[in-house]
């Protein structure tokens, strides 16, 4: 499990020290892209533990898409380059202690849950832990209520923006 | 020792991790230039002069086989100039992410039964995940370029590339469903060994079932390469080439070798998922031959799906922006949602 150690220790570093930039740097440009290193250090993670389609749909919705959308929302509003002071706020310091909080909060949660659960490595006939598969057979039959209500909800939510868009232009 | 025994002993021989994973990824840095230079040659300058009635390059080589490479070498000569208002860093690593995506794509596709970087089991999933990265460098340069044409091309990129990207991935899922996986392997055996109403002479290439797709996704693959004539990105007569206006020399080679090296690996995924990969319907595919021979069927098969490809790009007039969206939202889309029921249907039905 050594080189295993080894490779979540490295993109744990990575992913930190991204996070930190991303907050602390004052090109809005350039905290949106230290985001996209984040968010892959998280795609892979999730293929370190063998979960290949959840890292490959991270890949594809949270850098294909949600930054594509953040990036071209910056595009379209910003025309300098000039260090941007509104990145800072006045509210800085609390907003920082709600971040510890929940910080805190998450890793006590985490902890408390799975401080004894070990991963499997030794699966049958050197499986992947988890085939795209048995994901969507786990999808379609044993969640499928939450699965339908997420879908309604996506489905509110496209509608509400749609609305609300059209809206703005007529007045 | 005959010819099978010795490629059995070359395949039995164990290589360490580290040493495959090298030559892994010394194979797809070699693949993709050369994907790049071939399509770049055949096509773009031979191709495109004989549908113009003229010759197209000819002094550098035979037949100006070698044009690309002198050209290349052209390009690394170049002074590597910065925008004074450029954010540099930005700006240098844009082209790099585009390449990046491309390089990514080959990893899964396969040329043989042992012929690929590695088999995942979420195969084309995967490559279509890697290859929306590209949009993140456009917008990179769009963006770091500090120039007005460059900003309104980065822009008009990620609109069309996130359009185009449904279809795109709708139009596979006809596939995916009747070949039941996402394993690339797993498509091109179910396709080799498919039958056709109880008769396997030509296995069942999806195209047969699947013309829909195949034509949505030729089309999609068209425009995620801002090819003509979905090349409002880069419009000369508009934006004078849009998000690449600031980029010479090098950079600018990597976002040329970008475009026609994506552009190769999805006439090869259409080569998979549609045409049958690189498999024949006849004889025993676990065959070891199948690893000399594939990479052979596949390169014919790319490249008939690659004429297609620029057979269009020499022949329409440029999209307006609208047409361009409306194309996608309210014909592709609605045409991939009703190919996917209808598959669905069929594959319950029959």
């Amino acid at each position: 499990m050594i080189a295993e150690h080894v490779a979540f220790g490295i993109i744990a570093a990575v992913m930190v020290a991204s996070a930190l930039r991303v907050v602390t740097t004052r090109d809005i440009m350039h905290a949106a892209l230290y985001l996209v290193i984040v968010l892959a250090g998280v795609a892979a993670l999730f293929l370190l533990v063998g979960a290949e389609f959840t890292g490959i749909t991270q890949v594809l919705i949270y850098i294909g898409a949600v930054i594509v959308l953040f990036l071209f929302g910056i595009m379209l509003t910003r025309t300098d380059f000039d260090q941007d002071e509104e990145t800072d706020h006045k509210r800085k310091f609390p907003a920082i202690l709600t971040a510890l909080l929940l910080l805190a909060v998450m890793i006590g949660a985490l902890v408390d849950r799975f401080e004894d659960v070990k991963l499997d490595a030794n699966l049958p006939g050197g499986q992947t832990p988890q085939t795209t598969a048995q994901v969507s057979d786990e999808l379609f039959s044993q969640y499928i209520v939450p699965f339908e209500a997420v879908s309604v909800l996506l489905l509110a939510a496209l509608i509400g923006a749609i609305v609300i868009a059209r809206r703005e232009e007529g007045g | 020792m005959t010819a099978a025994t010795v490629m059995s002993g070359l395949l039995a021989v164990e290589v360490p991790y580290w040493a495959s994973a090298i030559i892994k990824v010394g194979v797809v840095a070699l693949v993709v230039p050369t994907a790049a230079l071939v399509l770049g040659y055949v096509f773009l300058l031979k191709m495109m002069s004989f549908m113009q009635s003229r010759l197209g390059p000819m002094e550098a080589g035979p037949y100006g086989t070698l044009q690309l490479l002198a050209d290349g070498l052209k390009f690394i000569q170049k002074e590597d100039i910065f925008p004074a208002k450029a954010d540099r860093t930005v700006f240098a690593l844009a082209p790099l992410v585009v390449l990046v995506s491309t390089f990514l794509i080959y990893v899964v596709i396969p040329t043989g039964p042992d012929a690929v970087v590695a088999q995942l089991d979420v195969g084309i999933f995967y490559a279509l995940a890697v290859s929306s990265l590209s949009v993140v460098g456009i917008l990179m340069a769009g963006w770091a370029s500090a120039n007005k044409y460059a900003l309104m091309g980065g822009l008009r990129a990620a609109g069309q590339l996130i359009a185009y990207e449904l279809p795109l991935v709708l139009a596979v899922m006809g596939v995916v469903i009747q070949a039941g996986t996402l394993d690339l392997q797993k498509i091109v055996t179910a396709q080799a060994e498919g039958e056709i109403f109880g008769w396997g002479g030509i296995g069942n290439p999806f195209i047969l079932t699947q013309f829909v797709g195949f034509f949505i996704f030729l089309v999609a693959v068209q425009a995620e390469t801002t090819q003509p004539p979905f090349d409002m990105p880069v419009a000369e007569s508009e934006i004078v080439g849009g998000y690449q206006v600031e980029y010479t020399g090098f950079r600018f080679l990597f976002f040329f070798m970008g475009e026609f090296g994506t552009a190769f690996a999805f006439a090869a995924l259409a080569a998979v998922l549609f045409l049958g990969g690189w498999a024949l319907p006849w004889g025993d595919l676990t065959h070891w031959g199948f690893n000399i021979a594939g990479p052979v069927i596949m390169l014919v098969k790319v490249l008939a799906v690659a004429a297609l490809i620029f057979w269009f790009r020499f022949t329409y007039p440029r999209l307006r922006e609208d047409q361009l969206q409306r194309l996608a939202w309210k014909f592709l889309i609605p045409l991939s949602l009703v190919n996917i029921v209808v598959t669905g249907i069929f594959k319950v039905v029959l």
